[in-house]
């Protein structure tokens, strides 16, 4: 009998932060739904529906894979530079020509896998701060990217440019492609050794270690599939501009995938959160920006009033957080100072 | 017929920066025994479980394991050859749930991906075996009980199959139905033919567990009996040893005890309870007691870290609220802390900065005539340096100590409380600090005294309160032996007129 309960009791337990963040998500298209009606306007429109899941999706690829290496306890500010550089090498290696977009598919994500390699590298072999490893990566990619492509480069044959802006209904392709690699990401950190070791390395480097588990390995694997996730948000920029574009880093993508994936409650300290999660931080940004556009905020107190959404939440959650250590037993401090 | 024992270590030797912790220490263990390793507070015990667990490496010796010799240059080389090890410390990860923690690194996998049905039955199993069937596989492990993450990793290193289990202080933070449960678990082990190190100080429990006991003393093998040959006043007596009589300065001259400068009544909070404390101006004070016996929680306490929940403090007299470090300060408390790189000291600055620190950052203390006085007070310590502006992590322990002492001088305490003041330091400059202590205490100092090595409590302090639990267990007069402060610290003996 106890062991029939305790599947269940495992969901309640992991679902109850998660729960919690697709309730918020709920208060928040309640509240922006309420703010947008009370001046004349109909946050739910068809037209706004759009415009809001648009949102989501290129910031959803690059927090699937964030929300990845912040497990870790690791960072990845390479997102941007890495999207920009991988909407060039599509748009180019396609250059108009049907036949070649598998080709440009490929091509992006071997590069961006392999500057996702160099980060896990950076971060694991020659011990560099991840913080600062890979604002070095991003800094490189923008050196290349500013000389080489002075301007927009290639040419995205009309049938990829569909992934960009075709809908069904009014839910973009994009969407729902962001929404499969979120299946594939919350499918992978549960069933797979390296995506469970993920919620190990970033929790605790030494109990992983001393249970065996090659957390190099680990931590370079979700650097990788980080950085392929930001290859792929490159693909719908390309598909979204029809050509490839540099200047795409200046939208500083990185920061608001970090915001997506602290909202979405995984720890910035790593070894608790999920993908799931990150999904509704990420449409928690897009109905705030949907909301704002509707309500024509000015661009100064809409980019205020998103940092202090983002500082409150993360504020809620350290507080839930800091009940969690007062709680650890004391003696773990005496063991150690011996 | 003689079958080789499950484990045999001989002539092992271990030496930390040059100070030698083991020396020749032999310890066999046969199939089945649970083994019982004591000794005082450094006597080596932990340090002979972490080589036995591959956590370090001997400097000498052998280790054989079924008649095999073994080296383990890491843990999971002592795990994949049969040696669990359960630490004070837990190796767990709060956020994940007892099947994951059991299995961490060795996920049944079916058709290539994790198992997790076979993942929590396996668990189920493991821990219907050890008689906890009320402990769920799925529950997170960051929200058990201390005695349940224990059983957590017992089941853990009986996952992995192990032949030798070791536990380091396993009781130290359970409470007493928790230790019914874990005698019980023993037991279950002991039929399944497990053998288990037990290392420990608590008497009651040697008895009532283990067949045989190995005695460790100052790095060295005092003996190995049968529990059955040996009575708990003479395994006591083993563990304390006969010492060579270290030299300890007297009393100075002019020394008066005077009015009582800090005064506890009734002190409490989650770690200690009942705390009822004097030290008079020129006296010292030591407080005695094991490993998490609440000694540095009282220290914590006094000084604000962690402040007392329940109860009074009076500094001269007078009742005071120490809700932090700052308000300790302004009120003339001084602590040494017991890790002195962690918290006693910037490392990367100057002498200086550290000597000033107290003084810069509390202006109720600071002052131009104690900032003068600094120079003074470090060579009255006889700080070695290669001048005020040495970087402190480039000095030796023993200086660094003399820069924490003398940032404390400087505020001109009334109550110092030292915890631990000479741990990891040289031979010279524990006597310098012995005698710096005697000399704080004829200058009316009221002086809290807390260190492991029960000999500088004896040697040094004028009355010894001796903690057990978390409570005061007894208190005994300067110069009493380590027999009588070992019979309150290991609760043997319960203090008479017991504070409330």
């Amino acid at each position: 009998m106890t062991r029939r309960l305790s599947p269940a009791a495992l969901s309640s337990t992991t679902l109850s932060s998660t729960v919690l963040i697709y309730l918020a998500l709920a208060g928040v298209l309640v509240i922006g739904g309420a703010a947008v009606a009370t001046g004349g306007g109909n946050l739910f429109a068809t037209a706004n529906l759009v415009d809001m899941f648009t949102r989501t999706s290129l910031t959803g690829f690059l927090a699937i894979g964030m929300t990845l290496v912040i497990l870790c306890r690791s960072l990845d500010l390479s997102v941007g530079y890495v999207a920009a550089l991988s909407s060039l090498v599509a748009a180019t290696t396609m250059d108009g020509d049907v036949g070649r977009i598998p080709l440009a598919i490929g091509a992006v994500l071997l590069v961006s896998g392999l500057i996702g390699g160099a980060n896990g590298v950076f971060v694991t072999v020659l011990g560099v701060n991840p913080f600062i490893a890979t604002l070095g990566t991003g800094l490189i990619l923008k050196g290349y990217l500013d000389t080489e492509y002075k301007g927009p480069a290639g040419d995205v044959p009309a049938v990829f440019q569909q992934f960009g802006y075709t809908r069904i209904a009014f839910i973009p392709i994009s969407t729902v492609v962001m929404l499969a690699v979120a299946a594939a990401a919350i499918w992978f950190l549960r069933s797979t050794r390296t995506g469970h070791h993920m919620y190990a390395v970033g929790g605790d480097l030494d109990v992983a270690r001393m249970s065996g588990i090659r957390t190099g390995r680990v931590l370079i694997a979700a650097h990788v599939l980080c950085a392929m996730c930001a290859g792929v948000a490159g693909l719908l920029l390309a598909a979204r501009f029809g050509t490839g574009s540099a200047e795409a880093y200046t939208n500083l993508y990185e920061l608001d995938a970090i915001a997506a994936v602290v909202l979405g409650g995984t720890l910035l300290l790593g070894g608790k959160g999920g993908v799931a999660g990150t999904v509704a931080g990420v449409a928690i940004l897009a109905v705030l920006d949907t909301v704002f556009n509707v309500m024509q905020i000015d661009p100064f107190a809409k980019d205020v009033l998103r940092g202090a959404v983002i500082i409150a939440a993360v504020a809620i959650y350290a507080r839930r957080q800091l009940d969690r250590t007062a709680r650890r037993p004391r003696f773990a401090l005496e063991g150690r100072a011996s | 017929m003689t079958r080789s024992p499950l484990l045999a270590m001989r002539g092992i030797g271990k030496a930390f920066l040059g100070a030698p912790v083991l020396s020749e220490v032999d310890l066999t263990i046969e199939r089945g025994e649970v083994h019982a390793l004591v000794g005082e507070n450094g006597a080596g015990k932990s340090t002979l479980m972490k080589i036995l667990a591959g956590v370090h490496s001997a400097d000498a010796g052998t280790v054989e394991l079924d008649g095999r010799a073994v080296s383990f240059g890491h843990p999971l080389q002592a795990q994949h050859a049969g040696v669990a090890s359960v630490f004070q410390e837990f190796n767990l990860l709060p956020e994940l749930t007892v099947s994951e923690n059991v299995h961490l690194g060795r996920e049944p996998r079916r058709r290539g991906l994790i198992d997790r049905r076979a993942m929590t039955e396996r668990t189920a199993e493991v821990l219907s075996d050890l008689g906890v069937e009320h402990l769920s596989p799925s529950a997170k492990a960051g929200s058990l009980s201390v005695a349940h993450q224990q059983i957590t990793e017992i089941a853990k290193a009986l996952s992995q199959g192990a032949d030798l289990l070791c536990m380091d202080e396993p009781t130290a933070s359970l409470a007493d139905a928790e230790v019914e449960l874990l005698y019980r678990l023993i037991g279950r082990l002991r039929e399944r033919g497990v053998s288990v190190l037990y290392v420990s100080h608590r008497i009651r429990e040697i008895f009532d567990l283990c067949d045989r006991i190995t005695v460790l003393k100052d790095g060295r093998l005092v003996k190995c009996v049968d529990t059955t040959d040996i009575t708990p006043d003479e395994l006591v007596t083993a563990m304390v040893g006969r010492r060579i009589e270290a030299a300890f300065p007297d009393r100075l001259p002019g020394t008066e005890t005077g009015e009582v400068r800090l005064r506890v009544r009734g002190g409490g909070n989650a770690w200690i309870d009942g705390i009822d404390l004097d030290v008079r101006a020129g006296e010292i004070v030591g407080l005695a007691g094991l490993q998490g016996s609440g000694r540095t929680e009282i220290a914590e306490a006094v000084f604000g870290i962690a402040p007392f929940t329940r109860g009074t403090i009076e500094l001269d007299g007078g009742p005071v609220r120490i809700t932090g470090p700052r308000k300790a300060i302004g009120a003339g408390i001084a602590l040494v802390t017991e890790d002195r790189k962690a918290q006693g000291l910037a490392l990367r600055q100057s002498v200086r900065a550290n000597a000033r620190m107290v003084l810069d950052a509390n202006a109720r203390v600071h002052s131009g005539r104690r900032l003068d006085r600094i120079p003074g007070l470090l060579s009255s310590l006889d700080l070695v340096s290669r001048g005020d502006d040495q970087e402190v992590r480039f000095l030796s322990g023993g200086n660094q100590q003399k820069v924490v002492v003398a940032k404390w001088l400087a505020a001109e305490p009334g109550v110092i409380v030292l915890d631990e003041p000479t741990r990891g330091i040289d031979v010279g400059a524990k006597h310098k600090l012995y005698s710096v202590i005697r000399s704080l205490a004829a200058e009316g100092l009221a002086v809290l005294l807390i260190a492991s090595e029960l000999i500088e409590v004896i040697g040094l302090a004028d009355r010894i309160v001796v903690l057990h639990d978390g409570s005061i267990a007894g208190e005994l007069p300067g110069g009493a032996t380590e027999q009588d402060v070992m019979a309150y610290a290991t609760g043997r003996r319960s203090a008479e007129a017991g504070p409330a």
